[in-house]
Formats: structure tokens, sequence, C-alpha cells
């Protein structure tokens, strides 16, 4: 489905099934086999048959069960549950396909900025038309985060790209980082709408579909910015108290963040670092071949010896560049993601520690103040349930976040382990001509000489 | 191929010898491999087989070099490196060889024999010695002398000039270059005792007649220019690549890092650990493999390094026929001017300027028996100026003749080695891909099992 391609076309915007939007909230209805999207697959791998997806799927559907008795927070929707059904029958449950592109940029007195084009095509009942296209900036996807991290503080919001990039880059307009930037937008909105809970939510399609004077009005509605700023102010403080009293589960997965965090930040930079090497490596091979050209000039008898090296060199200039390209369009955008990833889990769990901590002050007040007991007893009550909930939610989207990384990080490190094999094998192929061009030159030469 | 009659003081009369042979004996010298797997270009082997004239089948090698401290000419301690030079004769019925000369030799010696070398037979391209510094090294290399890798690699390169030279039709033959193998105490002090030096043509003189000669053969200043290019072609070429090597050692040295991080990550992940862990491990193998990849590659540099420096031989070739020309056009100028002025004597008169014409026209004519005599004086200095004319023309023309031909042999020696130095290069290549192929393929396989 051409959709469906150009909806997936980032490698790190295809997810597991685990995160199919199309899935049963609420209940536990089991899925029959083969009935799963193979939405895990990135784009161009698409092209497999049928029964490669459908061993993916196996794999997946265990971790469904665990999200449909974890997540209660799910909104559960008749007419989603229709489309549901609908698709068992066929092979992509996915609905919803969006894509970000054509960065324009906009000039006005006061500033300049730049805007990026969204395309939503679905067949959901809730949305009003099947097809959107709409305009909108970067600060409308930090709207959009901050809504989802405020509707579903335990949930691991997909990551922004980078308000700014710190080093490197002084011109903010810089067509790699608009485009890398447009990249990373699309996986982000990719993220959600293929996440079980996040795709449901309201916010996400007002940004869909809003046209701009519309979602200015809608914005506007809501908790202010500084009511955000003191909520975070909040969290901080309260969040070292509840790490006192984290259960285990958390403990193992805080280690799990901080160690990954640690590895995936220094991965990142060893990629960066092997781009600007192979980078350069490039300018250098492409001053490379052209002198052995000239030296052809004034050597008769090495003409073609010459020229043949010089050719060589220039195919293995050109293989090269196809290695750095490969590397930037699928390595480096995904392990960037989970460095990003790895900032958000980190707020996750303080947040998740916030709410824990809540708790625990309410239960540290009702030992000293017998007062109130009463009532104290009844919020307790209510914030255990919230604690309940967050643990549950982020529990569920932990596994389903692990699920996924295994499968991005595989797939990144087997496509560039790909890019070089192939890059080896053509100027493997290119050296091994002119070897044979020249033995045979040779055994020509030998056989004149004989005659 | 013809040869300057050789100088019977400088042909070679070892005792054990045979005596001269003509050009057609089949004689050879034989390259011998070091047991550290150094190893000259194959070409150098073929060479030796079809060009050598040495009376007897030998075979040198400068198989060790050493470092060592002494004194100095002005008495200060200093350190310096010593090669080992082993002559050994290889008896034809069987592959046994015998040694029968064994001595060391320092850098500084090698030069004394080369500078010989270039002043005694100036129409030879006389082979280079490798460089004295390390120069276009890429950065990971040393540039320090003493450095081990510097030294082996000098140590091959003066192996390969002995060999050369042992291998020259015309450079074999000569005392000096014997006795440099056979002959360690004293071998400095017979060689200054030749006086070699004297007969050294000033580089001022030299350059003068580049400067001022007329008519020098085409060929030779085609061929100057064909020096000049193949120096400054070599010259970028060798500066590029250094900066090649540097940036492919960059990108390999890189990816190590991921084996150090994938390891620590792999001890978090269940599932992806192993996975993780064995890829590590081929990114180092990997990163590793780039070591060998360049110092490989270093071979190949020093092969053309090789050429850069004999381009220098062939202009020393083109300087002296230059010089030899301008001498040949000054003695001509000299005698024709001779002849005019004898002439103006004899006619009286006087169609050229000259000093005694204008004292002749201010202070009269002088006696006719002056004149007489002063005709009579030029006269036999023209009749000498002809002899000597007729003698350089001579010299001059073999000159050219010789050096033409050791031109024609050094042409197709050079062909040969480039051409065979292009393609190992290639071969290098190769190997390097295959070697990237497969431990990228087991790389993925690590990561598709994660």
């Amino acid at each position: 489905m051409e959709g469906e391609r150009r909806a997936s076309r980032a490698r790190s915007s295809d997810l597991p099934a685990g995160g199919d939007g199309a899935e049963s909230p609420g209940g536990s209805v089991p899925l029959p086999a083969g009935s799963c999207s193979p939405a895990l697959l990135p784009a161009d791998v698409l092209d497999l048959d049928e029964d490669e997806d459908d061993l993916e799927v196996f794999s997946k559907d265990a971790s469904l069960m665990d999200i449909n008795s974890f997540s209660p927070m799910m909104p559960t929707s008749p007419l989603s549950m229709i489309n549901q059904i609908k698709f068992e029958d066929e092979s992509d449950l996915k609905d919803l396909f969006i894509t970000v592109d054509e960065p324009e940029s906009h000039v006005t007195t006061i500033e300049t900025f730049i805007t990026y084009r969204i395309i939503t095509k679905t067949s959901r009942g809730e949305f009003d038309s099947s097809e959107f296209e709409v305009r909108r900036r970067y600060q409308d996807f930090l709207w959009l985060k901050g809504k989802l991290e405020e509707a579903h503080p335990t949930l691991i919001i997909p990551p922004l790209p980078e308000k700014f990039i710190v080093k490197g880059m002084v011109e903010r307009f810089n067509d790699d980082f608009i485009e890398t930037r447009r990249k990373a937008l699309h996986t982000f909105l990719n993220r959600i709408a293929d996440h079980p809970t996040l795709t449901f939510n309201e916010d996400f399609k007002v940004f869909l579909t809003a046209e701009a004077g519309e979602l200015s009005s809608h914005k506007k509605q809501g908790p202010g910015l500084l009511s955000r700023v003191g909520q975070t102010v909040r969290a901080m403080a309260s969040s070292l108290r509840g790490v006192k009293n984290r259960p285990e589960d958390f403990m193992e997965m805080n280690n799990f963040i901080e160690i990954f965090s640690q590895k995936i930040n220094l991965i990142d930079k060893i990629s960066q670092r092997i781009y600007k090497e192979e980078r350069e490596y490039f300018d250098e091979m492409k001053e490379y071949g052209p002198i052995y050209v000239l030296w052809s000039a004034s050597e008769e008898d090495l003409v073609d010896t010459l020229k043949g090296i010089a050719s060589c060199i220039d195919n293995c200039c050109k293989a090269t560049e196809k290695r750095m390209s490969g590397l930037s369009e699928v390595l480096l955008p995904v392990v960037h993601e989970y460095v990003l990833y790895s900032e958000m889990l980190m707020d996750v769990m303080k947040r998740r520690d916030q709410i824990q901590a809540e708790l625990d002050s309410k239960v540290e007040a009702l030992t000293y103040k017998k007062a109130d007991a009463d009532l104290l007893t009844e919020e307790i009550g209510k914030l255990e349930d919230k604690v309940e909930c967050a643990n549950n939610a982020l529990k569920a989207d932990w596994e389903r976040w692990k699920q996924n990384m295994k499968n991005d990080i595989k797939s990144a490190f087997t496509d560039m382990a790909e890019e070089n094999i192939h890059y080896y094998e053509q100027c493997l192929a290119t050296w091994e001509s002119f070897l044979t061009s020249q033995t045979d030159l040779q055994l020509d030469e030998d056989s004149e000489d004989k005659l | 191929m013809e040869q300057t009659p050789p100088d019977p003081e400088r042909q070679v009369q070892p005792a054990s010898l045979e005596p001269l042979s003509g050009p057609d004996d089949d004689l050879e010298a034989a390259v011998s491999k070091e047991a550290d797997g150094a190893q000259r270009e194959g070409s150098g082997t073929d060479t030796m087989t079809e060009n050598n004239f040495f009376l007897k089948k030998i075979e040198i090698s400068v198989s060790e070099a050493e470092k060592r401290t002494g004194r100095n000419a002005v008495n200060m301690q200093e350190t310096y490196t010593a090669y080992l030079v082993e002559t050994r004769s290889a008896e034809r019925a069987d592959s046994q060889s015998v040694l029968t000369d064994s001595l060391w030799r320092r850098y500084s010696e090698f030069e004394l024999l080369r500078n010989y070398l270039l002043v005694c037979y100036p129409h030879i391209v006389v082979p280079p010695l490798p460089e004295k510094r390390a120069e276009f090294v890429w950065h990971k290399l040393s540039a320090d002398n003493m450095d081990p890798d510097f030294v082996e690699r000098r140590r091959i390169g003066l192996e390969n000039f002995l060999l050369r030279v042992a291998s020259h039709p015309v450079l074999c033959r000569d005392k000096i270059f014997y006795l440099f193998l056979t002959q360690e105490g004293n071998w400095k002090e017979t060689v200054n005792e030749t006086g070699f030096q004297l007969k050294a043509d000033s580089r001022l003189k030299a350059l003068n007649a580049t400067f001022r000669v007329k008519n020098p053969d085409k060929r030779f200043t085609e061929l100057k220019h064909y020096s000049d290019e193949l120096q400054s072609v070599i010259s970028h070429l060798l500066r590029v690549r250094a900066r090649v090597a540097d940036r492919l050692y960059g990108v390999y040295k890189v990816h190590g890092n991921y084996g150090r991080v994938f390891s620590e990550w792999s001890a978090i992940e269940k599932e992806m650990g192993d996975g993780l862990q064995s890829a590590g491990h081929h990114m180092d193998v990997y990163a590793s493999s780039i070591d060998d990849i360049l110092e490989d590659e270093e071979h190949y540099a020093d092969q053309l390094k090789e050429y850069l420096f004999y381009a220098e031989a062939l202009r020393a070739v083109c300087r002296k026929h230059e010089l030899m020309q301008y001498d040949l056009e000054t003695a001509a100028q000299d005698l024709a001017s001779k002849k005019q002025q004898c002439e103006e004597l004899a006619t009286g008169t006087v169609r050229t300027f000259s000093l005694k014409g204008m004292t002749t026209k201010l202070f009269g004519q002088e006696a006719p028996e002056q004149r007489e005599a002063r005709i009579k004086v030029l006269e036999e200095q023209i009749g000498e100026g002809e002899q000597q004319l007729k003698s350089k023309n001579l010299e001059g023309r073999e000159f050219v003749k010789n050096a033409w031909a050791d031109i024609e042999r050094f042409k197709e020696q050079k062909n040969r080695d480039l051409k065979e130095a292009l393609i190992s290069y290639a071969v290098m290549q190769i190997s390097m891909c295959r070697k990237g192929i497969q431990v990228w393929t087991n790389a993925k396989e690590c990561f598709s099992k994660m």
C-alpha cells in the first residue's frame, strides 16, 4: 500500500506490533496468530514475504497479553474495537499513517521559523476525514509532548529531537540540521501512532488534524506554562523521597537505565566519530585518484596500469560515499533517538518516584497526625490506586520499550554491518577486475614476445 | 649493451675469482630473504637474472641492524645504526651458499660509496639510497631515525641498493664496490685515496652550464623534463597517500571503541548480551587489522620512493651532459675566435674589436717580426685547440651513446618495477577488502542473533 510505505519511510518509525494502534485496549481479546501487523519491519524489508511476517508475529503475542492486562488507562472505544475486528484478516493492522516532510521557512517581523508539512491518512472512525494535511512548527511538537507527558506521566513518551545542537552548528537553518530534524519528527509522530495508549490521545488527534487557528485556541486550554514549571520543581524535590521506597523492580529498571544511558551515549559519540572519519577519508581519496591520472600523462608504457588504479580508487570513493550515507540514514538517527530516549526514561522514573513520594508522605503523615486519620486514609487509598496504575503502566510500557529497543538496535547495527560488507564487496570487485585486466595484458604481452 | 671501456684500475680483481668473462655468461646474484619476513619486490630477482654480469654467483644481504654508540669526528658521543652486510657465494650444483664476507657498515659509508660511483660513472643512472630521514610519514608512523620500523625499512632499502649495484652491468665490476663488500677496515681511506672528490664537478660549474648551454642533445632536455615531472608527481602521490593512510587508520581504530562499549553494555542485557559481546569482539579484530594493512602499504610507498630518488640520478646524468656540451661549446667558441684573430693578423684587417687592434690603432702598427711571432703562437694554440675539440667531441659522443644505453636499460627496469609495484598495491587492496568482508560478515551474524 502506497500510504503504508510512505508512513514507514524512516526505519525507526516502525515498531513491533506491541504498539499496534488497532489492538483491543481493555479486555484481553486473544488475537489469532497471523493477524498482527508486521510493522516491526523496517521500510525496505517490508518486501519480505508473508512467512517472515508471521514468524515475527508469534514472538509478539506474549507481550500483547501483558499489555492488555496491565493497561487500565487505555481508552476503550467501541469504534476502535470495530476497526480492529475489521482488520483481523488483513496482514497489516495499522490504520494511522503519518508523514512529515516539506520543511518551509517562514519569516515574520519578530522571528524566522520552519514549519513542516504533516500528512495523516487514517481509516479510524473518530477522525472526521480520512486524510489531513497541516503545517506545524517545532514549538507545536513541544506542546504535544508536554501534553502527553502530563496525561501519561509514567508512560515512555517518544523523544523529540533537540532544540539546538550544542556544538558544530551555528546556523540553525542549516540544511542537514533541518533534514535530520524532519526525520526525527517523523519518527516521533509515528512512534506515538504505534503506541497502544498514546495513539488515542485527544491532543495527538488535534495536533494531526487542526488548522493553525484551531490549534492555538486548543493550546490555550489546560494548565499554563507556569503551573507546569511549578509541577516540575515539585517533582524534582519529592522524587528524591520516592527513591527510598522504590520497589525492587524499579530499582532494577533504574539501574538498567543508568547503564544503558551511559553506553548509548558512548555509542552515539563513537558512531558520529566514525562518520566524521569516513568523511575525511573520502575527502582525501577524492584527491588521490587523479594523481595517478596525472602521472599517466608522462609514462607511455604505464598508462593503462596507472589509469586503472585511478579508476579503482574513484570507485572505492563512490562506495565510501554510499557507506557514509547508509550510516547517516540508519545508524546515526536510531542511536541518537535512543540517547534521547534514555533521558526520557530518567524523567519517567522521576515522575514515578514523585507519585510514590506523594503516597509515602501521606502515609507518613498518617502515623503522626491521628486527628485527620479518616481523611488521610481516604486520600491514601486514592494515592495507592494512583501508584499502582502508574507502576503498572510503566512496567508494561517498559517491556514494550525494551522489545522495541532491542529490535531497533539490532536492525540498525545489522544494517551497518550490511553496508560495510557491501562497501568492501564493491571495492573488491573493482580491484579484482583491475588485476584481471593487468594479468590478461601481461599474458598478451608475453605471447606477443614469443611470436 | 655497450659500455665505456672499463678503467683497469676500477675493475674487480679478486684473487679467488675467474677472469673477466664476456657479456654472454649466465650470471646471477640472488636476493636473500630475511627471517623476519621483510621481502624485496620480486622484480629484483628477475632483473638480476637477466642483466647481471658479475663473475660468479653471489648473494648479498643486509641482514641485521644494530644500534651503536661511538665517538664522531669532533670527539662527541653519538648513537648510530650499523648494518651487517653479508656476501655469500652460491654453488651451482646444490643450493648451499657459503658465507664469504661479512662486515658492518653504517649509512654514511653507503653514502660515500654512492658518491664515489656518481663521480666515477657520470653516464650511469646510479641507484639511489633509501631516504636519510623519514619523510611523507602518516602521523602514527614514527619519523624518528632510531625507530625500529624505520630502521627495518632502511635495512631493506640498503640491501636493495647493493643488489641494484651488483646487478648493474657496469657498476658491478667496480673495485671500490667489491672492497665495500669485502674490506671492512680502511675502506674509507681507500676510497678517499682514489682522489675521486677532485674529479667531481663543482655545483657552481654545473649550474652555470645548465643555464648557458646552447645546444644540448634534445633527448637529454626531454629526459630532464621527464625527471622533473616524475619527481613532482611521485612526491605529490606520496603526500596524499600518507594522508589517506592517516584517515583510514582513524576509521578502523574508532570502530575498536565499539568493542569495549558493547562488552560493557552486554552486562545488563539478557537477550542481546551474547550478540553484543561477540559483535564487540569482531569490532576489535577489525580495528587491529589496520596495522598490518598499513605496514604493507608502507612497502609500496618505499617502492615509489626509490623511483622518486631515481629521478635525481637521472637529472645528474643530464647535468653531466650539459656540462660536457657547454665545455665543448666554449672550446669551439674559443677556437673560432683564435682562428679569427689569426686570420686578422695575417691579412691585416681588423674585423673584430680586440685590445691589440685598439692599441695598434693608437700606438701604430707593430713590427712584422712581432706579428709573425704572434701568428705562430696562435697557430700552435689553434692546432692544440683543434685536437682538444676533436677529443672533446669524441668524449661527448661516447658519453651520449653510453648514457643513453644506460637510460634505456633504466627505463625498462623502471617500467617493470613500477608496474609490479602498482599491481602489488592492487593485491594489497584486495586482501584488505577480503578481510573487511570477513569481519563484517561475522559481526552481522552476531548482530542478527541479538
